[in-house]
């Protein structure tokens, strides 16, 4: 439980809670790249640098840029008028907030067995690749198959309709 | 191997490519398919007169004259099926007799076909043909020969009802094509027998053909259930086919109606080469036909061969006696041919290959030349084919006129100088020879006086006398205007014909006359040629033996028959066309009963096709109340069996399904209530069962 | 308390408010930025658990964290090209007013 780790967690939790909750959406997307970037932080903490760096690369390089893109061409930038029932929403938060409480729960009755702390694990990228390129080929290859199928999945759907049908 | 052996095939691809492209051709491309049909026919001749001339130098190099070319076709089963051609004497004659009587017979039929519109698939027609007729003879195959002959049999038909439009040619091809077929069949399961037996179907294959001695003591020793040797089997099938195809009695019928078809498709199918295909064919599987079990002396007689004579012999005396009687000029011509063939078949039948054969080639120069002699008379006289309605055409077509005098002198057999006569004689003689019986000689000599009278009967009607073509053509309907000739000369009188006709008759004429001298008995060159025996030239074989006296009888015959034609039809001009024959006043019962030609057809359409239409009714009535009653029955029960089907399928299953569907379309509607149209709805309820599922899981590891 | 449940605790923070954010926000893009923040919570867990599992040298953890990445860079780009194309359809990328499957 050091200093590091409790202002990364502080920064993270800041981050994504505010981006679940500011009502201005570019403002949620500048607030998710904080949290975003934090956890990346967490991750080369906890000695994962390969997905520190991919995490940094694939969120905030690509997904919050792509979310940013998204949120300017369907306007939704400006404040929306809240319409519909409160109740619904604090139904939904009340049923995160439980969901919190029994993982909490849950962590705080179960890892005490699990409390062996060894050496710090070494994760070189030498090793991922290798790891990728063996054990894991199959899975990766169909990654690779379902990341091209997205893009071409994503290209048809975001196509201009017209054009689509012709 | 020579490269004309190898390249036999040549001749009749030839004309086949010219027939190809020509029925490609449109039908305004005229010369083209004339010359191309014409030409293939003269470079086929130049093919045949080199492949003649290298058997003539294998001769006279002492070596084997016969020579074969085999190629596999396809394999079926473990056997291979084998073609080939063959270049033997035999061959070799009968390709430069076909090339070149083919050849002047398609530069007649230019000027004679000039006026038709259909010239160029005339000329397909006959290149087909010609291709055909060269298979045959070329052929070392039974079933390549089978085939070519089917093609000349197809050719023929197309020929024949060439001027479809008439009802009458119509017919007579149909009646050809059914006829022949009905020789054909036999000839087709002989084939097959032979193929069964002898495990091939080449004729020479170095000692493994089924016309090679080998196969054909197999063939003796294989006995029937019938008592003969199978050998004599097959070589009676296949003569079966030879009867069709060579108009020989009883199969003769349809040899007279082909000459509804143009003059040219008449000299050229029916006297010189598809006719005489049939005679071909028994030379060429001679050695079949002479099969004999018995000690084999030159005396003993196959029965296949003793068939072949005695058909051959009743056939040569039944047409003679037939065309006596005729008045159209080609159908007189028609039985002449029927009786030469059978003249021919009875010397195959009691000489061999080279008596009939001889007779063969002779017969097709002669013949033709009739023939296109006979087109050319029809031409003059704008399509007139009445003898009763010419007359005095000496004057008018003096060309036409001096080589059918040739020709008809020849068919005769006018002593001495006429190759008819040479060849007729050397029939007559070994038929005189004969061991077995002297009748086939007498029918035989007195067809010949036949043949002699009618020949000169129908001269004096075509010729002689003044003519009587404008007095007959007030009003007749019985005259058969050939569609082609309807009378674009403008006047009606008789006139020579163009050039282009007459010289193939000038060219086929001294031919006529000529040939005999190659098969005198004094210097049988032909019969040494086709035999491959040694050639003398020995003068006293004129007076040996019998050879005299029956030269000499039928010398006599020839002139008896030629007097008595002049005596009857010649001594006072013929004077009107009405005037019934001179013969006719005789015995006008009889006259009638022979211009009807024994009424064979009658025989035949009262039997065979009447017993025909018999069982095609019965098979008809079967058809509709038997079998068509069974089949309704059978609809019947079958619809029967559906409405009750269908009635099942609409109360029974049906509301049992309709039940089912209606249920779950209830079930759907209540189900679809849940289906808020809120997403996060959905969402929430996820992590519900999140939250409960992992309770669950909590509250059991607790426990 | 150990080093990991900290972690654990933390990821399982980050869940919630994902999945609050996707409960509670109406405009569907930031919906699927909680899903997106709810399988980020799951890729801390691979990780934490590879760091203090018992065999971090098989890689596992790491593996399953890569893997997972990649999978949410693929939905996150179809779900946003679909939220494009609904609202080129609707003119909206308000959920309450995407009902028209409602039953």
């Amino acid at each position: 439980m050091t200093i590091t780790f409790l202002l990364l967690a502080a920064t993270t939790i800041t981050g994504t809670a505010a981006a679940m909750s500011l009502k201005n959406l570019v403002h949620c997307v500048l607030a998710l790249t904080l949290g975003l970037v934090s956890l990346a932080a967490l991750y080369l903490q906890l000695g994962a640098q390969f997905v520190g760096f991919t995490q940094i690369l694939v969120y905030v390089g690509a997904v919050a840029i792509l979310a940013a893109f998204a949120i300017m061409m369907t306007r939704s930038a400006e404040p929306a008028v809240l319409t519909g029932s409160s109740s619904f929403r604090v139904s939904g938060a009340l049923i995160a907030l439980v969901v919190f409480a029994v993982l909490g729960w849950a962590v705080w009755s179960g890892t005490g067995a699990l409390a062996v702390l060894g050496p710090e694990p070494e994760a070189p990228v030498n090793e991922i690749g290798v790891a990728l390129m063996h054990r894991f080929v199959l899975p990766l290859e169909i990654i690779g198959l379902l990341l091209t199928a997205a893009l071409i999945g994503a290209g048809i759907l975001a196509m201009d309709e017209t054009r689509r049908t012709k | 191997m020579n490269w004309i052996v190898r390249n036999l095939w040549l001749v009749p691809v030839l004309p086949l490519l010219a027939a190809g492209i020509s029925a490609l051709a449109k039908r305004k491309s005229r010369a083209m398919a004339a010359s191309l049909a014409i030409g293939s026919m003269a470079i086929s001749f130049l093919l045949s007169v080199w492949a003649f001339a290298h058997v003539l130098l294998l001769r006279s190099n002492g070596q084997a004259t016969q020579q074969v070319f085999n190629f596999r076709w396809f394999q079926f089963g473990n056997e291979w099926l084998s073609l080939g051609w063959i270049l033997n004497p035999l061959t070799a004659v009968m390709l430069v007799m076909v090339t070149f009587v083919g050849m002047l017979i398609f530069i007649y039929s230019v000027g004679y076909m000039e006026h038709d519109d259909n010239f160029t698939r005339f000329f397909c027609f006959l290149a087909l043909f010609a291709s055909a007729m060269l298979g045959v003879v070329i052929a070392n195959n039974l079933l390549l020969l089978f085939m070519c002959w089917e093609i000349v049999g197809l050719t023929s038909y197309l020929l024949i009802g060439f001027w479809y439009e008439k009802p009458s040619a119509a017919a007579a091809s149909k009646k050809a094509f059914i006829t022949t077929r009905i020789g054909d069949l036999p000839f087709f399961l002989g084939i097959v027998w032979l193929y069964a037996q002898s495990g091939t179907l080449l004729f020479y294959n170095n000692g493994a053909g089924c016309l090679e001695s080998t196969s054909i003591n197999h063939l003796l020793t294989q006995p029937t259930p019938l008592g003969f040797c199978s050998a004599t089997g097959i070589a009676l099938l296949v003569f079966c086919g030879a009867i069709g195809k060579s108009g020989q009695f009883p199969l003769h019928v349809w040899l007279p109606d082909a000459m509804e078809g143009p003059t040219p498709v008449s000299a050229l199918i029916h006297a010189a080469t598809m006719v005489a295909a049939g005679v071909f064919l028994v030379a060429r599987v001679y050695p079949l036909m002479s099969a004999h079990s018995g000690i084999a002396t030159e005396l003993t007689t196959s029965t296949a061969l003793q068939a072949v004579t005695w058909i051959g012999a009743i056939t040569a005396l039944f047409g003679a006696v037939i065309a006596v009687a005729q008045f159209d000029i080609k159908r007189i011509l028609a039985y002449s041919t029927v009786s030469q063939l059978g003249y021919m078949m009875m010397g195959l039948g009691v000489g061999g290959v080279a008596v009939g054969m001889f007779h063969l080639i002779t017969h097709a120069f002669f013949k033709s030349l009739l023939f296109l002699g006979a087109g050319s008379v029809i031409h003059g006289c704008s399509g007139e084919q009445d003898i009763r309605r010419m007359g005095g055409l000496r004057k008018l077509m003096p060309f036409t006129f001096a080589t059918y005098t040739v020709g008809m002198l020849a068919l005769c057999g006018f002593p001495f100088f006429f190759s008819g006569f040479w060849s007729k004689d050397e029939i007559l003689h070994a038929a005189h020879s004969w061991n077995i019986s002297q009748a086939p000689y007498y029918m035989g000599a007195f067809a010949a006086l036949l043949t002699a009278f009618y020949m000169s009967r129908q001269m004096f009607y075509i010729f002689g006398g003044k003519s009587r073509l404008t007095e007959s053509s007030e009003g007749h309907s019985h005259s058969p205007v050939s569609p082609d000739h309807s009378s674009h000369h403008g006047s009606n009188s008789p006139h020579e014909s163009p050039k282009v006709m007459t010289v193939p008759l000038m060219l086929l004429a001294p031919v006529a006359l000529l040939l005999g001298f190659f098969g005198t008995p004094a210097w049988p060159w032909f019969q040494s040629f086709l035999d491959a025996t040694q050639l003398a030239v020995d003068f006293g074989a004129l007076s040996e033996g019998s050879m005299l006296p029956v030269m000499l009888s039928s010398s006599v015959i020839v002139l008896l028959g030629l007097g008595i034609g002049w005596w009857i039809y010649g001594r006072r001009p013929i004077k009107s066309a009405e005037a019934p024959d001179n013969l006719g006043k005789l015995s006008p019962p009889l006259f009638t009963f022979l211009g009807h030609a024994f009424y064979v057809d009658a025989l035949y359409g009262a039997t065979v096709i009447n017993l025909n239409t018999q069982l095609s009714k019965i098979s008809d009535w079967l058809d509709r109340w038997i079998w068509n009653g069974a089949v309704k029955t059978v609809t019947n029960i079958v619809l029967g069996l559906a409405h009750l089907d269908n009635f099942l399928d609409t109360h029974v299953v049906n509301s049992g399904f309709d039940e089912g569907c209606q249920s779950v379309s209830r079930s759907g509607q209540i189900l679809s209530l849940l289906q808020a149209g809120r997403i996060q709805g959905y969402l929430k309820i996820v992590a519900g069962a999140g939250i409960a599922f992992t309770l669950l899981l909590l509250w059991k590891a607790k426990i | 308390m150990t080093p990991m449940s900290g972690y654990l605790l933390l990821s399982a923070l980050l869940f919630s408010i994902g999945l609050a954010g996707a409960l509670t926000r109406r405009n569907a893009i930031l919906v699927l930025i909680g899903i997106e923040l709810m399988l980020n919570a799951a890729n801390l867990n691979f990780i934490a658990f590879w760091r203090y599992g018992p065999h971090p040298e098989a890689l596992t953890g790491i593996m399953f964290a890569i893997f997972s990445i990649s999978v949410a860079a693929a939905e996150a780009a179809v779900g946003l090209s679909i939220i494009l194309a609904v609202y080129r359809h609707s003119k909206t990328t308000d959920l309450d007013q995407m009902n028209s499957m409602k039953g």
